[in-house]
Formats: structure tokens, sequence, C-alpha cells
């Protein structure tokens, strides 16, 4: 369908792609990976099941699939991307009519080996999809109402089926996601500030709808935020995972009280503590020191990043990389927030450190994807 | 669709800038969630530290084994027993209701119990041990270890109870214990933490009560892990409590059985002192109450029978009864005079049969009146009217004062419950009181311990045996402590003229030993153990003219309610008294017949340190006296006595 104007031959052919790869980027990968391990091994009491095994097997795959898909020139997947886009919609429709109803909410479907959760699948391909639209896009196009409109429609379609399964953390980091990569295209500020707008006139419609027949969100979403802006409130009810979280921080310390010393894990204190808050045991366990340190490899997996999509010529792969790095980056900034009292609790994971089997396949894909970009950039 | 160079730059560059833009934003966001960590790890991790540990340590009480108790010779008066109960753990057990249902076949339960089990179990977390039944017997813990295979997470469990031995012997002088109630938590003063351990008995009466801090020693405290559903996960430290001290009681276990014995079904008390070192040694309440009844709980009916009964078992007579001292009040009288020299050698009164004071006349008991009588033919032949004469002579004031330097009217310290002060009445008392003056038939009426008078049988024993030795003997009743002895309390010398007590024995021999005597029949012929005493026979209510006129009642014609008090004091042997013993029998009728005779038994019982020679008793009573000590050793209760099987 589409071909790069850039001299391709330039690129690394066969299996010598391996040593173009970001290797700094896959072995921060491998690194943030390792101490999910660590994190995993450690919550279960110091075994590998049933979390750290299991994971460590999902890595191995999911590491194997993204060099895969890394060796594979970028075109390729630029021409999927569409088609990518509209499979992963029609699996949002299909977990609406056929999916398996888990913790309150429909998410995933089962294929058997493993759960699929197609909205996972689609922070991926909704910002490859929207790479795409601005790469084909002319430049001056850019900010015409017409050409914005249909990005937003593509954007909210997938938000509205993920919103209503119910997943608003999904759905939150999907216009995120789809609106910070048509901030990166080059869309006029005035359409930013006039969504902003607009978001805080919502904000304040959603509160006001509140006990009325058209309430917008549920119930326990409304509690979710009265617990957020104040926890002491009912430490032992709905605050009771903030107040907690902020416990086995706290008490972390500097240097934190040592791997598997940590008694708000280990004495099950902390709610979901192998997935959602597994940060909060890293903390206690590894202090202030240790926080800081897996901190500093996600804002260098972001850097890299960034790094490796300014030095890419091509459109359609630097916006890929930007999207990616965007989306891991809401992914752990919005988990910490809520670990740390900043925001409220909302199911997002850790990325690559939560036990997760499709979160974790799905972001390696994603990596897949920035590597192939970055093997393949025009030289 | 083939781009120009000139748009491709132009893109390139926008989006460059537009990433500098979200990555420098992105990278001040992860600047602000690492000061934010800062902010909770490093600057507030002081306060999250202590947090946690308060949500993993409990801290959990030992409760401490409470202090046993003795009496004199080393008899166990109160142990603690284990006492056997099965509970259940629902996370064990499985499949709960079957578990129950294959219990149930096994000991013996109530529907009721199966049904409290069920729903016990349903509220409480998995792994706490639910009770089932408690105070089980030995077959039935030793049938549930058996079947243990067949009964997972079911388990016999151990824990203390207290016993009384002696059972119902000691109820009024050691009290009981029971689970602290709603009222004690209340009424004590910042409670020890240990009294809210479900189940823990304090003492509610008696020594129990009134030694509680001494008994119940110190509890213990482990420090225990707990996770986020209170399951202990390891213990991290302990302290162990001290256990309470073991008291001593100067009571003999022995005596005290055959006092109660003696005393058996009338409503009467007895208290015998040692007269050298104040030593209670025994001190019986009748009838009594079986205080194992008390440590579990008492059933309605069984209380309602107690509280119903018009001789009052629950009643500790022998401190908290107040009677009327009647004859046995002549010696203060007799005394204060002595002291005051108002009394010569060979004085005499002519007694008439009344005396008329301030316009009221006062009758003696015997209406045709005992002719001249001196000091020691008054308190031998207890004629009235000698002492109404020394009563308007002396005057209350030094009467009173006689009485309280003789322990009547001033609280002793015995830690028994409800320990009464009695009255040894002034003017003043009668003023701040009544807000009435003093008249001279008030001080007539007290002259013979009537009227206001008011003691109860342990100060009549006390004054007994400050007559006997003129030392200012106290009652001690804790012989030692944690194996300390306490100091004894002999007292000092009361300072009173020797010759005036002399004469005051000697009247007091007379009593019992002389032939006209009141007390005659129940003298000691064995010359080693000879009492001296002083009967007293005590009104409850007032003769009326109209029934003087009528012909005195006879007391046996009167319901037991209105008969008189017989009171008897005494002590021996004479020469060198060792006991001193007081007795009353509520409306028992006189003091001769109902209440020395009594005292005579106890007294000998006391001095021969078991059951007497006959050769002690004059002859004639020895065969009713040989058929009493049958009956009464068949009244005794064993040694090996388990307050259970007395319901």
């Amino acid at each position: 369908m589409s071909y790069l104007e850039y001299a391709v031959k330039s690129a690394p052919s066969g299996l010598r792609k391996i040593f173009y790869l970001n290797w700094p980027v896959a072995l921060l990968l491998a690194s943030v990976s390792g101490a999910g391990f660590l994190m995993l091994y450690s919550v279960a009491g110091g075994s590998f099941s049933p979390w750290a095994e299991p994971q460590m097997k999902r890595f191995a795959l999911g590491f194997t699939l993204m060099i895969c898909v890394a060796m594979v020139p970028i075109w390729f997947w630029r021409s999927l991307s569409g088609l990518a886009y509209l499979g992963t919609l029609a699996l949002l429709v299909a977990v609406e009519l056929f999916g398996t109803v888990g913790m309150g909410a429909q998410r995933w479907i089962d294929l058997g080996f493993m759960r699929l959760q197609p909205s996972e699948l689609m922070k991926i391909t909704l910002v490859m999809f929207l790479a795409a639209y601005y790469d084909w896009l002319p430049a001056k196009r850019t900010s015409h109402p017409f050409w914005v409109l249909l990005p937003v429609l593509i954007i909210l379609v997938p938000t509205f089926l993920v919103l209503r399964q119910p997943d608003l953390g999904t759905s939150i980091l999907l216009l995120a996601a789809g609106g910070g990569l048509m901030f990166l295209a080059g869309v006029h500020w005035a359409y930013f500030a006039a969504v902003l707008a607009g978001a805080i006139g919502l904000i304040t419609t959603v509160f006001q709808s509140r006990g009325t027949p058209w309430q917008l969100i549920k119930d326990y979403q409304f509690r979710r935020i009265d617990t957020f802006l104040d926890p002491s409130t009912d430490p032992l009810g709905a605050g009771y995972h903030i107040t907690q979280s902020k416990i086995a921080l706290g008490s972390g310390g500097w240097t934190g009280r040592g791997f598997m010393q940590g008694t708000q894990s280990r004495l099950n204190f902390l709610p979901e503590k192998h997935t959602d808050f597994i940060f909060t045991t890293l903390a206690e366990e590894f202090g202030f020191l240790g926080g800081v340190w897996l901190l500093g490899l996600y804002a260098l997996i972001i850097m890299f990043c960034i790094w490796s999509a300014l030095m890419n010529k091509d459109r359609f792969s630097s916006l890929l990389t930007l999207g990616i790095a965007l989306n891991f980056f809401l992914f752990f900034a919005v988990n910490m927030s809520m670990v740390m009292g900043l925001a409220p609790v909302v199911g997002v994971p850790l990325p690559l450190v939560s036990y997760g089997g499709s979160a974790m396949l799905v972001l390696l894909l994603a990596f897949g994807l920035m590597q192939s970009a970055h093997v393949h950039r025009p030289r | 669709m083939k781009k120009t160079r000139a748009e491709t730059d132009f893109s390139h560059r926008r989006i460059s800038r537009r990433a500098a833009l979200l990555g420098g934003a992105q990278l001040l966001f992860i600047g602000g969630l690492a000061a934010r960590m800062r902010f909770l790890q490093v600057d507030q991790a002081d306060q999250f530290r202590l947090l946690a540990e308060e949500n993993r340590i409990n801290v959990r009480l030992i409760p401490p084994s409470r202090g046993e108790v003795f009496d004199r010779n080393g008899v166990r008066l109160a142990e603690n027993a284990p006492s056997y109960r099965i509970v259940i753990v629902r996370e064990d057990a499985g499949d709960t209701d079957a578990i129950l249902e294959r219990l149930s076949k096994i000991v013996a339960l109530d529907p009721e119990t199966l049904e409290r089990t069920k729903q016990e179990l349903k509220r409480s977390p998995s792994f706490l041990p639910v009770t089932i039944a408690e105070d089980v017997s030995w077959d039935d813990i030793s049938r549930v270890s058996v079947n243990a295979p067949a009964l997972p997470g079911v388990t016999p469990e151990v824990g203390l109870s207290r016993i009384y031995p002696q059972g119902s012997d000691f109820a009024h002088v050691l009290g009981y214990v029971g689970p602290v109630s709603d009222y004690d938590l209340d009424r004590i003063e910042d409670p020890e933490p240990v009294l809210r351990i479900p189940r823990f008995q304090i003492g509610k009466v008696g020594v129990e009560t009134k030694l509680e801090p001494l008994l119940r020693g110190k509890a213990g405290a482990k420090r225990v892990e707990v996770n986020a559903a209170g399951r202990v996960m390891r213990e991290l430290d302990r302290v162990e409590g001290t256990p309470g001290s073991d008291l001593q009681l100067t009571i003999d276990a022995n005596l005290q059985g055959y006092v109660q014995a003696r005393l058996s079904e009338e409503s009467a008390s007895a208290v015998v002192i040692d007269c050298d070192t104040g030593d209670v040694v025994a001190c019986s309440s009748a009838p009594t109450y079986d205080p194992n009844l008390f440590v579990r709980g008492i059933s309605v009916k069984d209380y309602n029978t107690l509280t119903g009964n018009k001789y009052r078992p629950l009643a500790s007579k022998t401190v908290q009864g107040l009677y009327p001292p009647g004859s046995t009040f002549k010696m203060m009288t007799a005394m204060a005079a002595l002291e005051a020299g108002l009394i010569g050698p060979d004085d005499t009164v002519y007694c008439p049969g009344h005396l008329t004071v301030s316009g009221r006349r006062f009758h003696c008991w015997k209406r045709a009146g005992h002719g001249w009588v001196d000091l020691q033919t008054s308190l031998k032949r207890s004629c009235d009217v000698y002492y109404y004469d020394l009563a308007v002579k002396i005057g209350i004031e030094k009467i009173s004062a006689m009485a309280k330097r003789f322990g009547l009217g001033i609280k002793h310290d015995v830690p028994m419950s409800a320990v009464a002060q009695g009255l040894a009445p002034t003017m003043d008392w009668k003023a701040s009181t009544y807000g009435q003056n003093w008249r001279v038939g008030d001080t007539v009426n007290v002259s013979i311990g009537q009227g206001f008078m008011l003691a109860s049988p342990m100060q009549l024993a006390i004054m007994s045996a400050r007559l006997a030795t003129g030392r200012a003997v106290e009652p001690r009743l804790i012989k030692s402590v944690d194996g300390v002895e306490t100091p004894e309390r002999g007292g000092e010398n009361m300072g009173l003229n020797e010759n005036n007590l002399r004469k005051m024995r000697r009247a007091m021999t007379a009593v019992v030993n002389d032939r006209r005597g009141t007390a005659y029949g129940s003298r000691i012929i064995d010359d080693a153990m000879r009492m001296a005493g002083k009967t007293g026979t005590s009104q409850v209510r007032n003769i009326t003219a109209a029934e003087r006129r009528a012909g005195v009642i006879r007391n046996e014609d009167l319901p037991w309610e209105r008969r008189d008090h017989a009171l008897f004091v005494n002590f021996a042997p004479i020469e060198s008294p060792k006991y001193a013993v007081a007795v009353v029998v509520e409306h028992g009728g006189g003091g001769s017949k109902a209440a020395a005779p009594i005292a005579r038994d106890i007294t000998l019982q006391a001095l021969a340190g078991g059951p007497p020679s006959l050769e002690a008793y004059p002859s004639k009573d020895r065969e009713n006296i040989e058929a009493q000590q049958e009956k009464l050793r068949a009244m005794q209760p064993q040694a090996a006595f388990s307050g259970r099987d007395q319901a």
C-alpha cells in the first residue's frame, strides 16, 4: 500500500538487524521486568510460584516476540495499521457481546490458552493507526477542522466501548494517548485549549449528576474519588487501599526494610499486592533508593525512545515511537500516582512489573514496533 | 503519496519540537513522583513506620495464675483446678455441621448449644476457635481425644478455674471469685487490661476480693505478629507475668469445719480468737452456702433459694451481723466503774426487781429481784439493777470509752466483706444522729447492752480476748503471704488496772463454774481447760407495760423473728487464756441455754485440737455429748471434697 520515500537500501538486512536494535531500551525493559520477578518472588513469600515463574515465561515469550516484530520492516507494520485498528475494534465489540465478566466488568475474551484483553491491544493499535493517519495526512492540513474531527472519532469510538465494559482507567489512558499523539502530530494549540475547557465543564457536570437518575458514572467510582480526596474518612473501607499503600511506602524509609522483610505486604495488609500495588512492596522493601531506581529506569526508557524518535526522519516511525513511549509513561505515571495517593484508585498495573499476561505481551509487542522503527530508520 | 523533502523536514521539525515539549513534561512529572516518594519515604518515614508496626504487632495478655489459699496448717482452701472446654476451629474442621453432628453423638450436647455454636462459627473468622461446651467432664474430654481423627478441628482446651475444696465451710471468710462483670469494670478505677480477658476471674466477696491485688498477680504479655485478618503469624517476644501470692489464713480448717457443723442449721455465728496472737482460728456463720456455685455463675433458682431463706445464708454474720450485746456488755459497765474507782470491794446494791430512773421504771430480768448483790454476784447471776445503778453513777461517756478500749464500736482491720463498725453510743453521737439530747434512761439501757449498743460477734470475741489478757488484741486473719509470716497482733498492754481485770475474770469464772452462775450448765470440769464467760440475752423488741402486767410471755411462744438473741462470750483456760470465743444465736432464746453449750463445745474442740475427751464434760451430759459428737463427725465434710459434686 505504501512505501518509504527514503533510501531504504541503507537499512540493515537479514540477521545483522539484531546488532542495530536499540539495545539500551531492550536491556532497560529486561531490567524492569527483572525487578518485577524479584518483587513477585517476594510477595509470594519467597517462592517462584504462583507468580514469578509464569511471569518469567511470559517475559521470555514476549521478549522473543519483540525481537521478531523488530525484524520485520516498519513499512510492513505501517501498512497493517488500519487493519489492526479495525480488528481490535471488532474485538472490543465482541467483548461487549460475548465477553467474560470478571471483577464486575467485561474485559476479556477467553481464547483457551490465554485471555485476550482487547482494550490493552487497543492502546497500541490506536497509536499505530493515528501515526499512520498523520503520516498520510499532508502536514499543512493537520489543523483543518475536518481532519481534526476524523482522528477524534478514531479515538472516541474505542474509548466509548472500553468505558462501557466498564473500565474507566483504560479509557482515560486511551483518551490521553490519542490526544497526546494528536498533539505530537502538530494539531493547533487552540483545539487542546478548547478540549481542556470542555473537560472541566464535563467533570463539573459529572459531579452535578451524582444522585440523579441520569448519573454518568457508577457509585463505586464516585466513592473512589471521595476516598481519594480524603482517605481518612473510611480507613477500613474504600480508603483502605490508599491508606495501607501509603503506610507501606512510608515505612520503607531511605533504604527499605530489606528483601522479603516488608511487613505490610507479607502480612496481607496491602491489597492487590502482586498486581496494581506491587510498587508499594518494592518501595517498602528497598526504600526510597529502590523506588527512585525503578523510576529512573522508566525515565531512561522514555528518554531513549524520545531520542530514537528524534533521530528518526520518518514521520510514521517517530510518531509511533513517541506514542508508544507516551503510553508507557501514562501506564506507570498513573499507577505510581495512585499508590502514592496522588490519584484515585483506578485499575492500572505497573508496566512490566505487575503480574499479568496480556498487558506484558502487548507492551513488549509495542516495543517490538518501536525497535522495528529504530532498526529500519532512514539513514 | 510521495512527500516532498520540504514537507518532510517541516513535519519532522514540528514533531521534534512537540516531542521535546511533551518529553520535558513527562520528565517533570517523573521528577514530581520522585519528590512525592521522598516526602513519603524520607520525610514522613518515622510516622509511617510506626503505623506499619501498629498494623503488624498485637499485644496479647497472659493471664496470671491466681494465688492459692491455705489454712494455718496448710490445708488447701482455694485452688486453681483445670477446667476443660471443647472448641472448634472452622478452617480445620471443613464441614462444621457434619463435625458437630458427629460430636453430639459422642458427648451430650443440647440443640441450643449446637445452634449457638453454628451461629458463632458463621460470625467469627475461620481461624478463631469457637467454644462448643465449657466445664466439660474429664470423661467427655477423653472421648473427644480418642475420637480426634474423626473430628478434625475439634480440640479440648484446658483453662484454670477456682475451686474451693472445703466447700461451704469458708464461704463467708474466703468468699468466691467470678468472671469480671461490667459492674466490676465500672467500679474499679483504671482497670487493668487483664480484666478484659473473657472469663477472667476476680474476687467478688470476702478475702478473695479484699486481697484481690495480692491474689491476682501481674499479667504477662506476649507480642505477636498478626496479618491483616488478625491471624497470629508468630510470637515476637514474651514477658512472663508474676503469679498471685499464696495466702495462709489463720483459720484452722478442722476447727472451722467443726464449728460450722456445730452451728448447723441455726441462724448463728461463732468466732474463736487466739489470745496470744490475735489469730482468728475459726470464724463461722450459719447457715452457709457453697461458693463453688458462684464461680461459674449461679443459677437463678439456686440464688433465689439463698436470698429467700429467712436465716440469710449469704450474710457474713460474724463481722456483718450487729446485735445488742445484752448482758455480755456488763463487763464493760463494770470495768468503767472499777477504773473510775466507783466500786469499793464490799459495795452492794439492793435489787428489788426494778429501778426507777427519772420517773421511768427499769426492770430486772428476774421480777422477784436478786436482793443484796455485789459485783461478782451481779455478774454471776446477771442482775440488771446493779448495772442500772452503776450507769446512773458513771454516765454514758465513760461506758462508751471503755467499750471502745475493748474493741466495741470500732471497725477492725479484717479482710472480709461488709465488716461492720457497730456502735458504742455517746451523747454527741445521739445529738448528731437523732438531734436529741442524751437521757439517763439511754445510759441505763446501754449498761446492760441494750438500747443503742450494737456489736458484732467478731467484736465480742475481741472484747473477750482483751478481758482475758489485758492486751489490745487485734484480729489477724492472714497468717502469711507467700510464706512470709505477717506480724502477730497480740497487742500491747492496755494499761488497765490488773486488779480490776482480775475481778472481772473472777466474776466471769463464777458465771460458768459457780453453782448459781447462769452458765453453770455449760461448765468444763477438766481443770486444764476450765473456762470463764458471760451469757447474754438481748431483746429485739420492747416489752410493753400491758405485756408485763399479763405476765412475761415465754420466748418459745413467740414467732422466730421476735425471740431474743442468745449470746455467749468466754475464754479458756482460765489461768493462762488461750482462746477467746463469742457465739451469737439469732433469736435463739436465752444465752445460757442456746449459746453457752455451743461455746463450750467449740472451746473444748479448740483446746483439744480435735474431739475432746468426754471427761471434760459434767458426767450427766456425757451421754448426750457423745451422741452429738457422733452426729457432727458425720456432718463434717471430708478432706477430698469436690465442690462441683455438691450442687
